[in-house]
């Protein structure tokens, strides 16, 4: 234990280890804060809720950060309720005539952002017994102007696309309504009006007690901590969630196999016989087994899940490679003195294998379980990048498979694939570099060159 | 994993004088034995991977479901069959199934199917596709393998073939200026190592491809494929050029360094020693001390490199689309074509199975501590 500790204080010369340890230390408390603040179930629901859940989220934009390096500063979400008292939308309801009243709603908000949004939407619910309210809506611009938008008789739950509007758009001269309503109309290139806008919604209803209710949204182009996907979905969860997945997933292959693997040739070694020749003709046959077709395999037919994954990828390895050099290792400690004072007092054939054995080989292991965390990492990248990533939880490979097939590279948002794929880097690379300098410190041979 | 399959000279006991003819006899002996143990050995995995390809059979029930759907939506949408009655409708139905699946063999029980496929597989009676077809349009298996060999050849052959012998000359290289600077960063650098090839290739595409476009997005040739050969064969170039550098990135630091520290811990035993107090040339010493050694070890790993060559980069050519054999793997899955993913599998295995036959006699051949027969490796 003495000696584990001395090399372990050796880590602390190697570069490598410490600019290693950051970067896991790093990604451990990433994982860490990851399931305090969201837990499990809200991860889920926030990752596979639905539209409601992120349908205020504009769709495939960058993160909100990227402004700073900007010149012309996109616009953020605006997102108005008439039912959130924060938001100041003034309502007023007053009797026109016998039977009819009139709702009227003004949303007030500043825009003071260079480029125009990526889309505006309303949408209304109405409350009303037989029939729905008339509803019309203006747009005041800063300096004044007055434009009409559409008219609609609400149904239950309206949604009011300005984009769709057949008939605004042919007013606004067939220029996209979310960049005609904020153009400065004496500019010839569209430029961003700056100032303060309004959009008035002035519904007619025709019940006592009808009402209704609006929320109006100018979709920005940057969004959050980390930009959206596709589905609107912010990537700040996936990020987030991808991190104790992809650790806990590499690091329980990783265990897995290597301690497994080395048990079994602790056992064939010391037994030696039948037991050792069988290990070896299944490790030849296993090797021989094409690992990743199985794995795409079981993904195909039985359970893309992460953790059936896993223990197909240990069972896999189970009689992989490496009982060779573990096997070769053993041979040599199997014929040290203390082993076989060991047997002269009668030890049993358990007692030496998992007291004698096992511990010797701690320092062959460690390197051998480190270096082996990044392969997994990225192997369970590689399954999600074949469409087979795991359905419910958010990962990184996930991410990375979503934004290729929604062409993310072809369009030009680089973001989408840049953020996963820097922390897939960072996670390959810290327990590398750890690994490196772990061999460095267990292998004296290694450290000499 | 693969590197097990390949003896280790250590296991394997010296030589000893012994009659020619003595000899000759134990050689035979030697390679009968090897042989039939590498065929068992394949026997199962192949069988093995069978029983997985289906699951135990499971994919025989979606195959079922699939053949009764099929037939169904044909028989409703015949107007011929119109004024059947249900009960004839569903007769019929139940004949042209039983009919359908008595020609896909799925009327007898799964073990018995398997052990036939397994003969047939070992015979390298690939059989017939149950969905996908070569391009030509051909069902055979054999053909739609031999139709994706070349991209894969060309592909990988390329990358493992340029990425072998680029880190071995420069971990030479690094061996003799072993501590300046270059060296230092080639073992600084050796963690990135730890990303596979598809996963710089992302990052190539979004660089070369996608800000500068200067190379293709992926794929093997233009669409259309030029018609000159000079032409056609600069586009093929245009298109290697991204994924042979992704794995070349993938794998150079790393094997660098492999090499390297192999070389170094070689130069420093006691006869290297000896060699440079006689006032050899380094040149030489290299040659006859170093590389002499070491050799054993290189042949395997070129021989790694071999079988990684044929079985293709699974995921590299999926993002890449080359149309090489990993992508066939990958649609054969998603198709649930079990003939295919067998037949691949099957290959896979006999190469891997020849390699290391070859292995041991390659090895006689380099190191003189190994001799073919005597008692056979341990591997």
């Amino acid at each position: 234990m003495n000696a584990l500790k001395r090399s372990l204080k050796e880590l602390a010369n190697y570069p490598s280890a410490i600019g290693g340890g950051i970067i896991i230390l790093f990604l451990v408390f990433l994982a860490v804060y990851a399931i305090v603040t969201i837990p499990y179930s809200e991860a889920i629901r926030l990752w596979r809720g639905g539209e409601e859940i992120w349908g205020d989220n504009p769709r495939i934009v960058p993160p909100a950060w990227t402004n700073f390096f900007r010149r012309a500063k996109q616009p953020e979400t605006i997102v108005l309720d008439s039912r959130d008292p924060a938001d100041l939308i003034s309502k007023t309801v007053t009797e026109i005539s016998e039977g009819m009243w009139d709702v009227v709603m003004t949303f007030d908000f500043d825009y003071n952002y260079d480029a125009f949004p990526q889309d505006l939407i309303v949408f209304m619910n109405a409350a009303f017994v037989e029939k729905g309210p008339f509803v019309s809506m203006f747009w005041i611009t800063p300096d004044g102007r007055e434009i009409r938008l559409g008219e609609v008789t609400a149904k239950r739950s309206e949604t009011y696309r300005f984009a769709q509007d057949e008939r605004l758009l042919r007013r606004l001269k067939g220029v996209d309504p979310q960049i005609a309503l904020f153009a400065d109309p004496d500019k010839e290139t569209p430029t961003v009006l700056k100032g303060k806008y309004q959009l008035r919604i002035d519904a007619v209803i025709f019940e006592e007690n009808a009402d209704l209710e609006a929320k109006f949204i100018a979709y920005g182009k940057v969004h959050g901590l980390a930009g959206t996907d596709h589905r609107r979905r912010d990537l700040t969860i996936a990020l987030l969630w991808g991190t104790p997945i992809a650790l806990s997933f590499g690091l329980l292959a990783a265990l897995g196999t290597s301690v497994i693997t080395m048990a079994i040739a602790a056992i064939g070694v010391w037994f030696g016989g039948v037991v050792d020749e069988l290990i070896q003709r299944i490790t030849q046959i296993n090797i021989l087994l094409p690992t990743l077709p199985i794995l795409i395999m079981v993904g195909t037919f039985q359970s893309r899940s992460i953790w059936v994954i896993l223990g197909w990828i240990i069972l896999l390895n189970l009689f992989g490679g490496a009982i060779i050099s573990f096997r070769a290792v053993f041979l040599q400690i199997k014929e040290s003195p203390y082993i076989e004072a060991a047997r002269s007092y009668g030890a049993s054939s358990w007692r030496i294998i998992f007291l004698y054995l096992v511990p010797r080989i701690i320092p062959v292991l460690i390197p051998n379980l480190v270096n082996g965390i990044p392969a997994f990492v990225f192997l369970e990248a590689s399954l999600a990048l074949l469409g087979l990533g795991d359905p419910v939880l958010p990962t990184w490979g996930k991410l990375i498979d979503d934004a290729r097939s929604n062409g993310a590279l072809y369009n030009a948002q680089y973001f989408w694939v840049m953020e996963p794929a820097i922390l897939l880097m960072l996670a390959g690379l810290g327990f590398a570099m750890m690994g490196f300098a772990l061999d460095r410190v267990f292998n004296p041979r290694l450290r000499e060159v | 994993m693969t590197e097990a399959a390949l003896p280790v000279p250590s296991g394997v006991e010296t030589s000893k004088t012994r009659p020619s003819r003595n000899s000759t006899l134990k050689l035979m002996r030697y390679v009968v034995i090897k042989l039939i143990s590498l065929f068992i050995a394949v026997t199962i995995g192949v069988y093995l991977t069978i029983l997985i390809a289906n699951m135990g059979g499971y994919v025989d029930e979606i195959l079922k479901g699939q053949i009764r759907e099929s037939i169904s939506v044909s028989i409703s949408m015949d107007p011929t069959k119109k004024n059947l009655t249900m009960a004839e409708r569903g007769q019929l139905i139940d004949e042209l199934v039983a009919l359908e699946e008595h020609r896909l063999g799925l009327d007898q029980p799964f073990l018995l199917r398997s052990f036939r496929f397994l003969g047939r597989a070992l015979t390298l009676n690939l059989g017939r596709a149950q969905r996908m077809a070569s391009d030509s349009g051909s069902k055979l298996v054999r053909n739609i393998i031999l139709e994706r060999l070349p991209p894969t050849l060309l592909l990988m052959g390329t990358s493992s073939m340029s990425l072998f012998f680029i880190t071995l000359f420069i971990a030479l290289f690094l061996s003799r200026n072993y501590g300046s600077l270059l060296d230092k960063l080639v073992i600084a650098l050796s963690p990135t190592s730890a990303a596979p090839a598809w996963f710089y290739g992302i990052f190539l595409l979004l660089l070369f491809a996608a800000v500068l476009a200067w190379l293709p997005f992926g794929g093997m040739v233009d669409a259309p494929p030029p018609e000159a050969p000079i032409d056609y064969a600069l586009s093929l170039v245009r298109h290697l050029i991204l994924p042979v550098i992704a794995w070349l990135i993938s794998g150079f630091f790393a094997g660098v360094y492999g090499y390297r520290t192999f070389f170094l811990i070689f130069s420093m035993e006691d006869y290297v020693e000896l060699a440079r107090a006689k006032g050899l040339t380094s040149r030489e010493i290299e040659r006859r001390y170093v590389l002499r050694p070491t050799l054993p070890n290189i042949i395997t790993n070129f021989a790694l490199t071999v079988i990684g060559l044929w079985n293709g980069a699974t995921i590299l050519e999926t993002v890449f689309n080359w149309p090489g054999i990993g992508r066939l793997i990958y649609q054969a899955v998603g198709l649930y074509d079990s003939p295919v993913i067998i037949g691949t599998t099957v290959i896979n295995a006999y190469l891997l199975a020849i390699t290391v036959f070859l292995l041991d006699f390659i090895y006689a051949l380099v190191d003189p501590r190994v001799r073919v027969g005597s008692g056979g490796p341990r591997s």
